[in-house]
């Protein structure tokens, strides 16, 4: 059997693609956050919260509609948004002229009401999710197993987060975004909406996170408080990769997901640690983040 | 000012007689550690404007290093309590030394994953016991005469301490040291270009708030007799931060009210939600103390809405008010 450092190839890329496969739900919820924090400058705590929403919404779907993994994947992230958009209409529009700490503050006290609210329904312990039928199973290419549904989620992300990157940078669309996260006054001055581009933004980014939601269903355990462990871990890939740019927040996460799955094989112990560790060291060499600009 | 010291001597008064009249003393204590935690924190964001996510981290630390010291190392009490702060300030010494690189936001954002990452370690580490926690852990004495183990003995020393973490935070505040920890919360360019040192200022107050909150914790270990993995989780320092903005950021008073109120309510929600039941027969109201956290997020999103000065915050707006229309 080949082996790399000791670890037998196969098991080392069965936890290369682990690591993947968590570097995608770190690359999309920080491409969310890097989006909503760039036009309406909150740091959207929440962000968990959704994640788990969309994936017991999944669940939920399933379970109580019969409605197939396919159609919620498409109509979860459609709920989530929809969700995050009257949260802003009706509570984040207030606080955008006070201090960026009251954003993170309510969405830590939305986390909160959200997560409590499905605890007191669900209770704290997994809903059990099936992997989809078409997706079961793995193919072996020779040198691993590759098991479908985990390659699915890889593929899912990537294509989602490059398709982001792709609307932001390269259309007219992502221009007027862009000219709104610089200068909104301006921007308005030139007729363009932006009370409305702020909501739909907000709206779009928590419906990545809930994308993210329903994909993380079959492959984690579905539980009211997935999220919110997640999402510090995603606020230190954040710290590391900094807010300033989309690819850097997708080339971010799936990297320090590339990381924590190697040090599952190597030091098992520091894999729940080891994005902290990696964020005290950027911190100290580098502290504007890999990508970001020092303001 | 003068009216400032007859209400802190009245409420010092009533914090002495308190057990006298009824009050169950190891809630009156738990509620002064607490009181103390929010104090110390406040001392952040109320006076030098950082928003600290990841205070549970020194709570925590501090609980398990106190607990250790005397239970295992057989520390007397006294020395168990500052070992506590010692490790209160060491941890506090890493991570605001990491976390003042960044301002603002990423401030908070690195202060929670610090956090968190001392929770992993706690969670895997010995010393703990993990889920179980650090049980068992003796009173002692005070000064090796008193025996701690009658509540009211320990009651008295849990005052002692607690003035004296107030005054301590009293005295810097309105120093020329606090000053200048005022001058960064309203304008840090303007502070730097006065030539202080703001990045150092700022250390400062992150470890005496550090250490404090250290203080607490390990008061905190004394008076339950254990730590867990709870007082660092970052719920804890969720919590600690729904304290001080219910009570009043920046206030003096304010913590100490707004940590009455949410361990108060914490302990009552459960019974709240059986009398919500009973009132209205949905069963889901029972359920509410399991989900403690419903009502602490909605109190969480109000406070921010609509209520930003908190409590003693808005008793002080409106006593200045009343004293403006009365003496135009």
């Amino acid at each position: 059997m080949t082996e790399l450092f000791g670890i037998p190839l196969p098991a080392l890329l069965g936890q290369l693609l682990l690591g993947l496969v968590n570097g995608s739900f770190y690359a999309t919820l920080s491409l969310g956050l890097a989006v909503i924090f760039g036009l309406l400058n909150v740091i959207n705590f929440a962000h968990g919260a959704l994640y788990m929403m969309g994936a017991m919404l999944a669940w939920i779907g399933l379970t109580y509609f019969g409605l197939n993994y396919w159609v919620m994947l498409v109509v979860a992230p459609l709920v989530v948004g929809a969700f995050g958009i009257v949260l802003e209409k009706l509570l984040l529009r207030h606080l955008y002229k006070l201090d960026h700490l009251y954003g993170l503050l309510l969405t830590f006290g939305l986390t909160l009401l959200i997560e409590g609210l499905f605890r007191s329904f669900y209770g704290v312990s997994g809903l059990q999710y099936s992997v989809p039928d078409q997706l079961q199973g793995a193919t072996n290419l020779g040198f691993m197993i590759l098991p479908n549904y985990r390659a699915w989620v890889v593929l899912a992300s990537l294509v989602v987060c490059f398709g982001t990157w792709y609307v932001i940078e390269r259309t007219r669309l992502g221009a007027l975004l862009r000219a709104g996260t610089e200068n909104p006054r301006l921007t308005q001055a030139f007729g363009v909406n932006v009370p409305l581009m702020v909501t739909l933004t907000y709206g779009f980014g928590v419906a990545l996170a809930g994308f993210a939601g329903v994909l993380a269903a079959p492959v984690l355990q579905v539980q009211p408080l997935m999220g919110s462990n997640l999402i510090i871990v995603v606020f230190a890939v954040v710290v590391i990769g900094g807010m300033g740019s989309i690819l850097g927040s997708i080339v971010t996460g799936l990297g320090l997901g590339v990381i924590e799955g190697f040090s599952r094989v190597f030091y098992p112990e520091a894999s729940a640690t080891v994005v902290f560790v990696i964020m005290a060291i950027v911190l100290l060499l580098r502290p504007a983040g890999l990508f970001g600009k020092e303001k | 000012m003068k009216r400032e010291f007859q209400i802190y001597l009245a409420l010092l008064a009533l914090l002495l007689v308190l057990p006298a009249l009824g009050a169950y003393p190891v809630f009156v204590m738990k509620v002064l550690c607490f009181a103390l935690f929010a104090c110390a924190f406040n001392l952040l964001i109320g006076f030098t404007g950082l928003l600290s996510f990841g205070h549970a981290a020194f709570l925590g630390g501090a609980a398990y290093a106190a607990g250790h010291s005397v239970k295992v190392w057989g520390f007397s009490t006294e020395l168990g309590l500052l070992f506590g702060l010692a490790t209160g300030a060491v941890l506090g010494l890493v991570m605001g030394y990491l976390a003042i690189k960044r301002s603002g936001i990423y401030f908070s954002m690195i202060t929670l994953a610090l956090a968190q990452m001392l929770y992993f370690f706690f969670l895997q580490a010995p010393f703990t016991y993990g889920e179980d926690g650090l049980q068992g852990v003796p009173r002692g004495t005070a000064l090796g005469l008193i025996d701690l183990k009658p509540d009211l003995n320990l009651y008295y020393f849990i005052v002692v301490i607690f003035v004296a973490g107030f005054l301590l935070i009293y005295r810097t505040v309105h120093s020329p040291f606090g000053q200048v920890l005022k001058a960064i919360r309203e304008n840090e360019p303007r502070a730097t270009s006065l030539g202080y040192n703001t990045a150092l200022f700022k250390l400062l107050a992150f470890v005496l708030s550090a250490a404090l909150a250290g203080l607490a914790g390990a008061a905190k270990t004394l008076v339950l007799g254990f730590a867990t993995l709870t007082d660092a989780h970052w719920g804890t320092s969720g919590l600690v931060i729904l304290m001080v903005l219910v009570g009043g950021m920046g206030t003096m008073l304010g913590p100490i009210l707004g940590a009455l109120i949410v361990v108060a309510l914490e302990n009552k929600v459960g019974d709240i939600g059986h009398f919500f039941a009973n009132l209205t027969g949905i069963d889901w109201f029972n359920g509410l103390g399991e989900a403690v956290t419903i009502v602490t997020g909605l109190i969480f999103v109000l406070c921010v809405l609509a209520f930003r000065r908190g409590l003693i915050g808005e008793l002080n707006a409106w006593w200045q008010r009343r004293q403006g229309t009365a003496t135009p």
